[in-house]
């Protein structure tokens, strides 16, 4: 039962001694004015030569001087257009759909523009694949607004003209005399721009492509390639899982190219009683082992073992012994019992970047027979080969290359090796790289080919085999672009348009005969025998059979030159396989720790899953390398969003840091701690890989980071001219990334100094409300009742227990609300992943402000969306509570720890629930009663309004809002040096939505419940003359959850999917005994689990 | 002098008054006016009206020809004048001609055919229904003499008009002076008289005894107070009063790049709003038109009839060069477009501040609001101004009067039907549907 947990957000607030917890709970706004500061020193004030009289002179000069300016109105021009475009009408938004591919994120999107501006990315909702955004590609709109993009093709650091560039280059191209030319790109699974460099290849001879992922899946695709012949990756459907073990697979993140969160929330929502079990096996805190039902920390090198172990115990093949601690060899077995008892409905997946493990994976799930594995369709949004791009730095250093024709790639900031690299881009006679920014590589080159934005680009995607996307502009180029694909026509000496060519490609090879426009305006194209697999639920076998012969035609098509470019060094098989039939292709790998079972045989017999069972388990500590959900590899670092986004595990901003366990940060005498302002502070600590040059990072000691483990993630550290200043952030983990493996045998040693973090994870705490979140296990939710696990809090009236409910005990008149609509939000913890689209969404809907690093490290985040994270005990409270009783503190100095140091501490493995919350428009509000200017007013439709211009700023609101979801603008944060952030500029600001307001210093701010967003339904269907259908409304948030936990409605539509859930049993209210009627509903998380 | 004449035709009278200002313009005046009459009688002769020929004319011809210029076809003056000089023709030609061109090609006639082949092969609307005076009417019309002169005329009236304005300030001043003179010698008058008494020994009577009114106000302590607390409360009224204005520009009236002439327009021409603010039916924005939106029509006006040339004078506009503007704008040259195109930087008049939101479709489509309820006779502006004030107190009293426009609406009709009968109304105002809440206009 809920009511038996305890919650906590931060682990200093299970030290019961915390000063800064205790202020926390009673100061609603951590810092103190700090009055006594000028008022308390009397010798100061009176030698200080502002007089209180000069005070008021200049009060009085200046409030005349603004009233005078304000006589004068502005003259504000306005420019029609010299011909309008018929499709565009000044004040109505257009949306396209289009395709980010970025080389790390693939998405299919819908692109909102107003006035021919992009300004909101949304998820395609007719995309089956890919139609989902992330965070990152949320944010992704603001780079095409970026100021610090290259405006112009440049050469040595100065602009030159596309005319310049295309001559210089192509003489340059034509002038090599057979020495190579490698083109270096993302990954591109796109038939034109492949067909294209297949012609590419065709007319300069000796060219070789190869295909470079920051973060590299290579041994997923080797292990794949192996046994299906087809470098990619395998399909899972999550939604047909019901018992999903994973092994260090992040796959609610950025694993295998992500995407599979919104097929994995489907199942999560108990159905008929029913919902997936979910055991995750990892080392660092995933969003997945976030949401698991059960968690099991272990060590890198443990994984493995844990995987051989998992697939001996489900295969009954014996790999050996496995040198597994008990504890852990346990948890293995059972989720082995619960995988071999799901059969075809359970599902295996791994992270680990290693040949064998993911050999052993497909084992296990062909065994399985597992529905939720999807072998036929491959994944093909990842290409890179680690031996290609060795081979190629070895190929620069020893001056074999003649030129390098680099695009969407930035080596010199992701490869460990970069001054490798930069040693080998000296020696070549060509360097062009096709960026947008003068990042770490292209300053680097010697020409810098301009790039557009997605936004301004013609492309095509094949997503997953048979699954195409489309990208096309939404915007002209706002500089002097030229796309990489453009480019190449040029060089190969082809007429026309990059668009042309895409067409011809698509009529000839992918569409046939259905309309390019259609597929131009869906954004997506699935062959007809694809559309089939992505709809059939049951069993697949017969459907497999025809696709798989359509996938070979079409690999024939599209990927027969590609594939023997990037799989340089890896023997490929290329005969076609029968349904789990497995082939004895060795493939030679050379991956760091496993290069001593680097050799794979992929016999059923389990040749890689014995090889697995020889891992050693390092004895030092074992580094993961990982990807922020936030910055992922890196690229968008210039991203004030993105920055400013708080990390959903560690809730931490503008930085990366080094994760360590309780007992090893104690071992390493390496501390985290809140100062006075709330502010968390952290010892740095020197991270070095095999006595190589060390890194200092700062340390965030992490909950449910398996001891002996460390985590770090990508993305952050970057230099050059692509950021700005404050942009610099971080850590480069790149290093550290030798041989690209993941995982790192290092040295952590404890550095001076200490770190400031703008962690928000302190913030706003629950104000000793436990009950803040409801949670309960699927066997109480099945078996009792509601009022068993999701209590309607009661209140005394003349000594009976009332439901706060009740008239009866409320001190507020009910408005009747029964007519016109009535707004609702409901938020399923459940189906909540925590991956923060909504955040991004929310930012780009209403233009949120960006307030910095030392704003955020104050507490004066703006965000209006926030994604609580709190952490509970696995087990019930009870059986422990007699042993915490004992401690005067759980650890730090009171040295409890250190007597207890076997007894499990609620952080080394805490259950983790997200919850989001913004403003919960109480229909009975306390903010509203408190303003002295109502500015803040109810609205019959259930929105909570606020005036903005009506503010004053008293903060009253703030203080009386039991939700602390009011945020007050401290500054003006828009045209200001001082927030030299994207509102700072003019470019920067083309991404605002014209229809809210930007507010200014002084006053406060909230979600609107998107007020813009119902208003203009309404209008629309005023317009139609018809009733809005259900469905039809959506807030920016309720939009970007692809995984269907924010469902927004009328609540007086009674057939509506928000009718339904605001009556159904798992729905509460946030902190449902203050009375407020919030208008936002929960759904209380319901863990797959037999313990609550 | 505001309101001058259409044209002299018209209003000879009127021409007369006006010409008393300068003698050597109303002599000019007095030859041209012969002339015309000479002219006039002349037209008479032809036994066609030219009035009614004009009114045909625009009605019948005037979408392809002009007078002095090929248009779709070619230029009318003179017309029958003309054929019969260089072609021999006469009015059964083209009268036949008018009725039925096509049948005139098809029957071989050699000039029908040379006429339609100079014209690219357009073939000329038939006209079967005018009758032999119409077209004797519409020839006759074709038959007047173009205008130029008076336009030159016109504005040297004008300028004499002009002259006469300063010399009323003159007169003005003069009075002035002369008030000024009168007082002077009424001081001195009085002075004298003064020393006159004096010299007599004569004592003025009276103006010392009596405390002075001046005094005995300021004695007077309540009518102090009384006069202080009137004084302050006028003066707050009017302080508060100006404070108020501040930021509305209600009447703001700025000189526009383009004088675009709503009068003519929407007025005189009678063009719906919303042809060129098309926007206003489905967008926040009413939008200004583009440049496009101008040249549907400007692509064949490309200037305006002598009538409305002259009311411009009485603005100081000439309207065919403010056309001519447009073309440099939009880049046409007569013919077709350059490419070589300026933006237009129209003045924005009405500036709703940021934090409100408002929707021109909600309120010109679902409210059926006609677009001068809030901006006013704009078919009677010649320079577009703000009607309204555009305050939040302006935009709420409305809502508090008007009924939500609810017939035909699937939308309104189940919450019209449950609200009224809460309210116990027949109608309801947009107060009551929600309208004055602060988050429907400030987000």
């Amino acid at each position: 039962m809920s009511s038996n947990k305890k919650y906590w957000k931060s682990v200093e607030e299970l030290n019961e001694n915390s000063s800064i917890v205790e202020a926390l709970q009673q100061n609603e706004f951590v810092e103190e004015i700090p009055t006594d500061e000028f008022l308390g020193d009397k010798d100061s004030l009176g030698s200080s030569s502002t007089s209180r009289r000069d005070f008021l002179k200049y009060v009085g000069f200046s409030t005349a001087a603004a009233s005078l300016a304000a006589c004068e109105g502005p003259v504000i021009k306005s420019i029609p257009y010299i011909v309008q475009p018929t499709e565009i009408v000044p004040g109505v938004a257009n949306y396209y759909a289009t395709t980010i591919a970025d080389g790390y994120d693939f998405a299919s999107v819908l692109v909102k523009t107003r006035e021919g501006r992009p300004i909101k990315i949304e998820n395609n909702t007719d995309a089956g694949t890919n139609g989902v955004a992330n965070a990152r590609v949320n944010a992704s709109v603001l780079g095409l607004y970026d100021s610090l993009r290259v405006k112009s093709p440049m050469k040595g650091g100065s602009s030159i003209s596309w005319e310049t560039f295309m001559s210089e280059t192509s003489s340059k191209l034509n002038g090599l005399n057979g020495k190579a030319i490698v083109l270096l790109t993302q990954s591109m699974p796109s038939p034109s721009t492949n067909k294209l460099i297949a012609e590419f290849k065709a007319k300069y001879g000796n060219v070789s492509h190869v295909a470079y992922d920051a973060v590299s899946e290579s041994a997923t695709l080797d292990a794949y390639q192996a046994k299906y012949g087809t470098r990619g990756m395998a399909n899972y459907d999550f939604s047909k899982a019901m018992t999903i073990v994973s092994v260090g697979a992040d796959f609610l993140g950025d694993w295998q190219g992500g995407g599979f969160d919104s097929a994995y929330a489907k199942k999560r929502i108990p159905d008929h009683g029913k919902m997936s079990r979910h055991i995750q096996f990892e080392s660092n805190m995933s969003l997945s082992g976030a949401n698991a039902d059960k968690r099991v920390p272990l060590t890198p090198s443990q994984q493995k073992l844990a995987l051989a172990k998992l697939y001996s115990s489900i295969t009954g093949n014996s790999v050996g012994s496995i040198n597994l601690p008990e504890a852990l060899a346990s948890a293995v077995q059972s989720a082995a019992n619960e995988l071999s008892k799901a059969g075809s409905n359970g599902v295996v997946v791994s992270g680990i970047q290693d040949v064998n493990a993911q050999t052993t994976v497909l084992e296990i799930n062909e065994f399985l027979r597992s529905k939720a594995f999807d072998p036929k369709t491959t994944i093909k949004t990842r290409q890179g080969n680690n031996n290609a791009v060795t081979q190629l730095v070895a190929d620069m250093k020893a001056g074999k290359v003649g030129a390098i024709i680099m695009n969407g790639v930035n080596p010199m900031y992701t490869l460990p090796n970069a001054s490798d690299f930069k040693e080998g881009l000296s020696k070549t006679e060509l360097s062009v790289a096709f960026s947008m920014k003068q990042d770490e590589t292209s300053t680097n080159c010697q020409y810098i080919a301009a790039a557009p934005h997605y936004l301004e680009s013609w492309g095509d995607v094949e997503l997953k085999s048979g699954h195409y996307s489309m990208m096309q502009p939404t915007i002209r180029p706002l500089f002097d672009t030229k796309q990489f694909q453009e480019v190449l026509m040029g060089w190969t000496n082809k007429s026309g348009s990059y668009r042309d060519y895409l067409k011809s490609v698509w009529t000839q090879d992918i569409l046939n005969g259905s309309s390019f426009n259609k597929a131009v305006q869906d954004g997506v194209f699935v062959m007809p025998a694809y559309r089939s697999v992505s709809g059939s639920t049951g069993s697949s076998s017969t459907i497999e059979t025809t696709s798989t012969e359509l996938k070979d035609k079409k690999d024939r098509t599209f990927l027969g030159g590609v594939i023997h470019d990037v799989a340089v060094g890896v023997g490929i098989k290329d005969e076609d396989k029968n349904e789990y039939v497995t082939s004895t292709t060795s493939t030679n790998v050379s991956n760091g720790d496993v290069s001593a079972v680097g050799s794979v045989s992929a016999l059923s017999g389990g040749e890689a899953a014995r090889a697995l069972a020889k891992t050693t388990v390092a004895n030092g500590m074992e580094l993961s390398l990982y990807t922020k959900t936030g910055m992922g590899d890196g690229q968008q670092a210039n991203n004030p969003w993105l920055q400013e986004f708080p990390d959903p595990i560690t809730r931490t901003t503008w930085d990366n840091y080094l994760t360590l366990s309780q007992a090893d940060a104690d071992r390493l005498d390496i501390k985290n701690w809140n100062v006075a302002n709330g502010g968390l502070n952290g010892s740095y600590a020197k991270v070095s890989v095999n006595g190589a040059e060390a890194i200092t990072v700062p340390v965030i000691i992490q909950p449910g980071q398996a001891k002996g483990s460390a985590g770090l993630s990508f993305g952050f550290g970057r230099t050059s001219k692509a950021l700005k200043e404050e942009m610099k952030t971080g850590v480069n983990a790149y290093p550290l990334y030798q041989n690209f493996s993941s995982v790192q045998d290092v040295t952590i040693e404890k550095a001076s100094g200490e770190h400031e973090f703008a962690c928000v994870q302190l913030h706003n705490t629950l104000m000793g409300r436990g009950d803040i979140i409801k949670e309960t296990n699927l066997e109480i939710f099945n078996t009792k009742s509601k009022e068993h696990w999701n209590a309607i809090p009661v209140v005394s009236l003349n000594h009976i227990e009332t439901p706060v409910t009740s008239p009866d005990v409320d001190l507020w008149d009910e408005f009747d609300r029964s007519i016109g609509h009535h707004f609702n939000l409901s938020i399923d913890l459940n189906a909540c992943t925590g991956c923060g689209a909504c955040v991004i969404a929310c930012h780009a809907e209403n233009n949120v402000p960006v307030v910095g690093k030392t704003e955020m490290r104050r507490s004066r985040d703006m965000h209006w969306l926030r994604i609580d994270r709190y952490y509970s005990h696995q087990d019930t409270f009870e059986a422990d509570d007699a042993k915490k009783d004992g401690f005067s503190g759980l650890f730090g100095d009171n040295g409890s720890l250190g007597g207890f140091g076997e007894m499990e501490h609620p952080a080394d493995n805490p259950q983790v629930a997200f919850q989001p919350v913004m403003c919960q428009h109480c229909n009975h509000a306390p903010c509203e009663t408190v303003c002295p200017v109502a500015a803040t007013a109810h609205g019959r439709q259930g929105q909570n309004h606020m005036a903005y211009n009506r503010c004053v700023g008293t903060r009253y609101c703030a203080n009386n809002c039991p939700y602390k979801v009011r945020r007050f603008n401290w500054f003006l944060y828009n045209k200001n040096d001082e927030f030299d952030y994207y509102m700072n500029d003019d470019l920067g600001r083309m991404v605002l939505n014209p229809d809210v307001v930007v507010r200014s210093r002084g006053v406060m701010e909230k979600c609107s419940m998107c007020i813009q967003k119902t208003q203009k339904t309404i209008l629309d269907a005023k317009r139609d003359g018809r009733e809005v259908k259900d469905g039809e409304f959506q807030t920016a948030c309720s939009a970007a959850c692809g995984n269907g936990a924010m469902v927004f409605g009328d609540v007086n539509d009674k057939h509506s999917k928000i009718t339904e859930l605001k009556e159904d049993d798992r729905m509460y209210h946030l902190l449902e005994s203050v009375g407020t009627k919030p208008n936002v509903i929960y759904q209380t998380k319901v863990r797959n689990t037999s313990k609550a | 002098m505001k309101k001058s004449y259409q044209s002299l035709e018209d209003n000879p009278t009127n021409n007369m008054k006006q010409v008393i200002y300068c003698s050597l313009t109303s002599k000019m005046y007095r030859l041209c006016l012969v002339l015309l009459l000479t002219f006039s009688t002349s037209l008479i002769a032809q036994e066609g009206d030219p009035v009614n020929g004009k009114s045909l004319y625009n009605s019948n011809c005037a979408a392809c020809h002009k007078l002095d210029k090929a248009m779709t076809g070619p230029a009318l003056r003179n017309i029958e004048a003309r054929l019969a000089d260089e072609q021999g023709l006469g009015r059964e030609w083209l009268s036949a001609w008018i009725r039925n061109s096509s049948a005139l090609i098809k029957s071989g006639d050699a000039y029908a055919n040379k006429v339609f082949n100079d014209n690219n092969g357009i073939a000329m609307t038939a006209f079967p229904q005018l009758s032999d005076q119409d077209i004797s009417d519409i020839l006759a019309y074709t038959a007047e003499e173009k205008k130029e002169p008076i336009v030159a005329q016109n504005a040297v009236a004008d300028a004499g008009a002009q002259e006469g304005g300063v010399s009323n300030d003159l007169i003005l001043g003069a009075l002035a002076v002369l008030f000024g003179l009168l007082a002077m010698a009424l001081v001195l008058v009085k002075r004298t008289l003064d020393r006159f008494a004096d010299a007599k020994g004569i004592d003025v009577v009276g103006q010392s005894k009596r405390t002075p009114l001046w005094k005995a106000f300021a004695q007077n302590q309540f009518l102090v107070l009384v006069t202080a607390i009137v004084f302050l409360l006028a003066s707050g009224y009017f302080v508060y009063g100006y404070f108020m204005q501040v930021g509305i520009d209600q009447g703001y009236e700025p000189v526009q790049p383009i004088h675009y002439s709503h009068r003519i327009h929407a007025g005189d021409n009678g063009i719906d709003c919303k042809y060129c603010h098309s926007s206003a039916r489905v967008s926040k924005t009413s939008g200004i038109p583009s440049l496009n939106v101008c040249m549907n029509c400007h692509k064949s006006i490309s200037e305006v009839a002598p009538e409305t040339l002259a009311e411009g004078t009485e603005y100081g506009v000439d309207y065919n060069a403010e056309i001519q503007k447009l073309y440099e704008a939009v880049g046409w040259d007569g013919t077709g477009y350059t490419g070589d195109s300026k933006p237009v930087k129209w003045i924005r008049i009405h500036n709703l501040p940021d934090f409100a939101y408002f929707n021109h479709s909600q309120h010109v489509v679902v409210g059926g609001i006609e677009c001068q309820t809030c901006h006013g006779p704009v078919e009677e502006m010649e320079i577009m101004y703000q009607h309204a004030p555009l305050t939040m107190g302006w935009c709420i009293n409305c809502h508090r009067e008007t009924d939500v426009k609810v017939k035909d609406n699937a939308y309104y009709t189940k919450i019209h039907e449950e609200l009224s009968k809460k309210y116990g109304v027949d109608k309801l105002t947009v107060a009551q549907m929600g309208g004055l809440e602060c988050g429907k206009c400030h987000y």
